[in-house]
């Protein structure tokens, strides 16, 4: 199993966000986070990730339990996520950016930097060459030496991808990565999850627009008020009665 | 044991101005979120406006000190709607420079306009201590604490119970729906800042008669007020009056049973502990979001 | 073009003893180059990782205290003082650095402030080992002894200037070789986005920690070099004046750059001198603070950068008329 929760419980200042979650996602396989807002999609993400500790619970990486590791650490296995709000380096060009992404493909210390700087050339060409890869992956080769912060909403998400993917991921966690997104924008970010499965990347994510997650998940989990509803294909997912129960009674509409 | 009771009362005394200070920068470090370490500069300010008004003006004493609050928060408002209101929305970082800035500028103001030479103020309180069974304390200190806690008294008061305060702790709650229900957002935020510098020119006015007056006073005054935000934690209004306490006593025991030259050091090491081991502060109520 | 620009800088440079007639404006030179140390080890700190250390005269003193209590008290060779200056300021960053873990901004500040009072009020206080507010007296200057040939004591003016540049290109060029790598991009992505930076494998920590030992480092060394160079080391070392002025010059020379601080460096030496005659040394200090909220104002990134920006505009008029 690539990841594997058990009992996973967060609570603070008298809130549950996180009741007993367990759940396991099977490598080279989409596995999809679904609920209502506030079910703690997020959350399980940030606790997945290291960015939040559980109160109870725990989280093996392909067996290794990471419980409680801190995220550059959980980073370095393989578990890379992005985030719910756009996150890139935004004074950095997308070169830049992907780039710093590559940072765990790099050797280069401090002694290096300073006493071998043909070491360093090297790595500066081989990493160079790598990030233009990914760059050209996303889409985003025209935009190479554009600043982040001046990318349109779309190229930016995009970028965001491309950071993640410079990390080298083996578990790719994305935290809606479709939102605010335009329909046609929305299958772009559709084929590229798609062909970033083909490269035996395993994928999880949090979505909202059920077409996306229906199209391209092998599995869905339905998160609702910090417990897990339901765990299975998405065809049996949809047709749950909980599930549509939980997305109707807090007024969050499905899209079918 | 009577050592011990007499430094626990002085700590308490001059704890009390130290909440002062520091619940005028939790306000402003909390609710508007701006790193001010020209908290200091208004404490001097307050000082010097109260000796200026003593000295030049022949005001009376007590006067002096509403005197000095209100040029404290003059000079406070000035500050917000010249400097801070055109800077909203930038990053803390900037702000905090230009804090930082101001803070360079007052203090050489002050040194230009009072020179470098300490300055004592007279009072009209007697010299001679009161005695109060095993210890004993200066008529002027117990004034200070006095009035330190009035003014923190008023404090709460005005912003618990008039309808300025619920206007200010809306806007630093929820500022859109504060917006929505007619609150001048920007007002708030002038009037606000204000009130810092108006407690901490208090504060300046209250403490000058007891020690000297310098132009750099405020960069101890600063500190000690960070020390006393850090460990009441942020916005905490009476984790600032505890904490206040709590600073003005390790103070006096530092100075009593260590050393006298390392008494301002106990405000750093506070700063310094407290943000190690429990960044929120000590009182504050144990709430961690991811 | 730029070569021509280029070498004829470096020959003013190098040959400045030579022309440089007035003793006190040679002096004034190198005192710009040991602040452009100083600038260039805070823009380490604030220009790439973007925390603030307001109390970066404190590993300037200690550096200066390291070496003039180890060649006056100890008699050691200044070359080990000089040492000491770099490795001892150097261990104090990596304890600050370890102490803030998830300090940032503000509370960073807090805390290099409360350090920077500490160790003042132990350089006052502490009679025994450091003379207190008498200060260190004495302190000898470099000596370059090769076996064989006699010392060649480099306390004039001429040669200690030449120390000085030597000194200044090291340093430019130690940043420079950290920028420009993988280091320096992690360094930059703290200041960017430290939460993304964890999230693709950048330990927010080691390299903030990185950052302040080599920062510390190398303001230790400006502050040995200022030791050997006036000779005497007192606790105005620590006086926050040296920290407004080395913020002020990282900041409006350009922080992020690395142009920025030392041109920074070199116009706020030669600026107070200018303004010496005409004024006192408390207007300059209240000049300092009106710029700093100016500069924030008008030129957020600096002179620098803003005048790389405004560079292309100006030649484009140039060869347009």
């Amino acid at each position: 199993m690539t990841l594997e929760a058990r009992d996973l419980t967060v609570r603070f200042g008298g809130v549950a966000a996180l009741v007993g979650v367990s759940f396991t996602v099977a490598p080279g396989t989409v596995t999809s986070l679904i609920g209502p807002n506030g079910a703690g999609k997020t959350t399980a993400f940030n606790v997945i990730t290291g960015f939040q500790r559980p109160t109870q619970g725990t989280v093996r990486h392909e067996g290794e339990p990471i419980t409680g590791w801190r995220p550059h650490r959980i980073a370095a296995r393989g578990l890379v996520r992005t985030f719910q709000k756009t996150s890139v380096f935004p004074g950095l060009t997308v070169r830049e950016n992907v780039l710093t992404g590559l940072h765990l493909q790099g050797r280069v210390g401090v002694a290096a930097a300073l006493l071998a700087r043909g070491r360093v050339r090297a790595e500066e060409h081989r990493l160079e060459a790598e990030a233009d890869r990914v760059i050209d992956f996303v889409g985003l080769g025209a935009r190479r030496a554009e600043a982040a912060s001046g990318l349109s909403y779309g190229d930016q998400r995009r970028l965001e991808l491309a950071v993640a993917l410079a990390a080298q991921p083996r578990l790719l966690l994305l935290d809606e990565p479709a939102s605010g997104m335009s329909a046609s924008e929305k299958l772009t970010v559709a084929a590229l999850i798609g062909r970033i499965r083909e490269q035996g990347i395993t994928v999880f994510l949090v979505e909202h627009d059920m077409r996306l997650v229906m199209g391209i998940s092998d599995r869905v989990l339905v998160l609702n008020y910090g417990r897990l509803i339901a765990d299975g294909d998405p065809a049996a997912v949809q047709r749950d009665p909980e599930v549509v129960r939980a997305y109707l009674g807090s007024g969050a509409h499905a899209h079918a | 044991m009577d050592q011990l009771l007499q430094h626990l009362l002085n700590g308490l005394l001059l704890g009390a101005t130290y909440s002062l200070l520091g619940i005028g920068l939790t306000l402003v470090f909390g609710l508007m979120n701006v790193v001010n370490f020209a908290h200091g500069e208004f404490y001097t300010l307050g000082a010097y406006a109260a000796f200026a008004a003593l000295m030049l003006a022949s005001v009376h004493f007590f006067l002096a000190i509403p005197v000095a609050i209100a040029a404290g928060a003059a000079a406070g408002a000035i500050c917000e709607r010249v400097l801070l209101r055109p800077l909203r929305g930038q990053s803390i970082d900037t702000v905090m420079l230009v804090m930082i800035g101001v803070w360079i500028a007052m203090q050489n103001a002050e040194l230009l306009g009072w020179g470098g030479v300490a300055k004592s103020v007279p009072t009209p309180f007697p010299t001679q201590p009161l005695v109060l069974g095993p210890v004993s304390v200066a008529p002027l200190r117990v004034f200070v604490f006095v009035v330190s806690g009035g003014l923190i008294l008023g404090a709460h008061l005005l912003l618990a119970r008039t309808r300025l305060g619920r206007a200010m702790r809306a806007t630093f709650q929820d500022r859109e729906t504060a917006a929505l229900m007619g609150v001048s957002i920007e007002r708030i935020h002038t009037v606000t800042f204000a009130f810092g510098a108006g407690l901490a020119a208090a504060a300046g006015a209250l403490l000058g008669p007891v020690f000297l007056l310098y132009p750099s006073m405020g960069d101890l005054a600063s500190l000690k007020a960070f020390s006393v935000v850090i460990l009441g934690g942020l916005g905490n209004f009476a984790g600032a009056a505890l904490g206040g306490i709590v600073l003005g006593v390790a103070e006096e025991l530092g100075a009593g049973y260590v050393s006298s030259g390392y008494r301002d050091a106990v405000g750093f090491l506070m700063i310094v502990a407290v943000l190690l081991l429990r960044p929120s502060g000590l009182f504050a109520r144990a709430e961690r979001v991811g | 073009m730029t070569w021509i620009v280029r070498g004829l800088s470096l020959l003013v440079v190098a040959t400045a003893p030579a022309w440089v007639w007035n003793p006190y404006h040679l002096h004034t030179l190198i005192m710009a180059g040991i602040f452009a140390v100083l600038a260039l080890s805070l823009n380490l700190l604030l220009g790439y990782t973007g925390q603030l250390s307001l109390g970066h005269a404190a590993f300037f003193g200690v550096g200066a205290y390291a070496t003039g209590l180890l060649t006056v008290k100890l008699e050691w060779s200044p070359w080990i003082g000089l040492l000491a200056a770099i490795v001892l300021p150097g261990a104090a960053g990596y304890v600050i650095g370890r102490l803030a873990l998830k300090l940032r901004g503000a509370y960073f500040v807090l805390l290099t402030i409360s350090f920077a009072g500490c160790v003042s009020l132990v350089s006052v206080n502490w009679m025994e080992l450091t003379n207190g507010p008498l200060g260190l007296p004495g302190v000898p200057p470099l000596e370059i002894a090769l076996l064989g040939l006699p010392a060649l004591s480099l306390r004039t003016k001429s040669a200690f200037y030449y120390v000085v540049v030597a000194a200044v290109a090291l340093c430019y060029l130690v940043c420079l070789a950290l920028i420009r790598s993988r280091v320096g991009r992690a360094l930059v992505a703290l200041r960017e986005n430290e939460t993304l930076a964890a999230s693709v494998g950048i330990d927010g920590t080691h390299y903030l920690v990185l950052a302040a030992v080599v920062s510390a480092a190398m303001a230790g060394f400006g502050g040995g070099l200022y030791a050997h160079y006036t000779r005497f080391v007192s606790p105005e070392v620590f006086l926050f004046t040296y920290t407004v002025t080395m913020v002020i010059m990282v900041v409006a020379g350009g922080k992020g750059t690395l142009a920025g601080p030392v041109v920074g460096a070199v116009l706020f030496t030669v600026l107070p001198e200018a303004l010496r005659a005409a004024t006192s040394w408390q207007w300059q200090m209240l000049l300092y603070g009106v710029l700093l909220v100016a500069v924030l104002f008008f030129v957020p990134e600096g002179i620098v950068p803003a005048l790389r920006a405004a560079g292309p505009a100006l030649r484009r008029r140039w060869s347009a008329s």
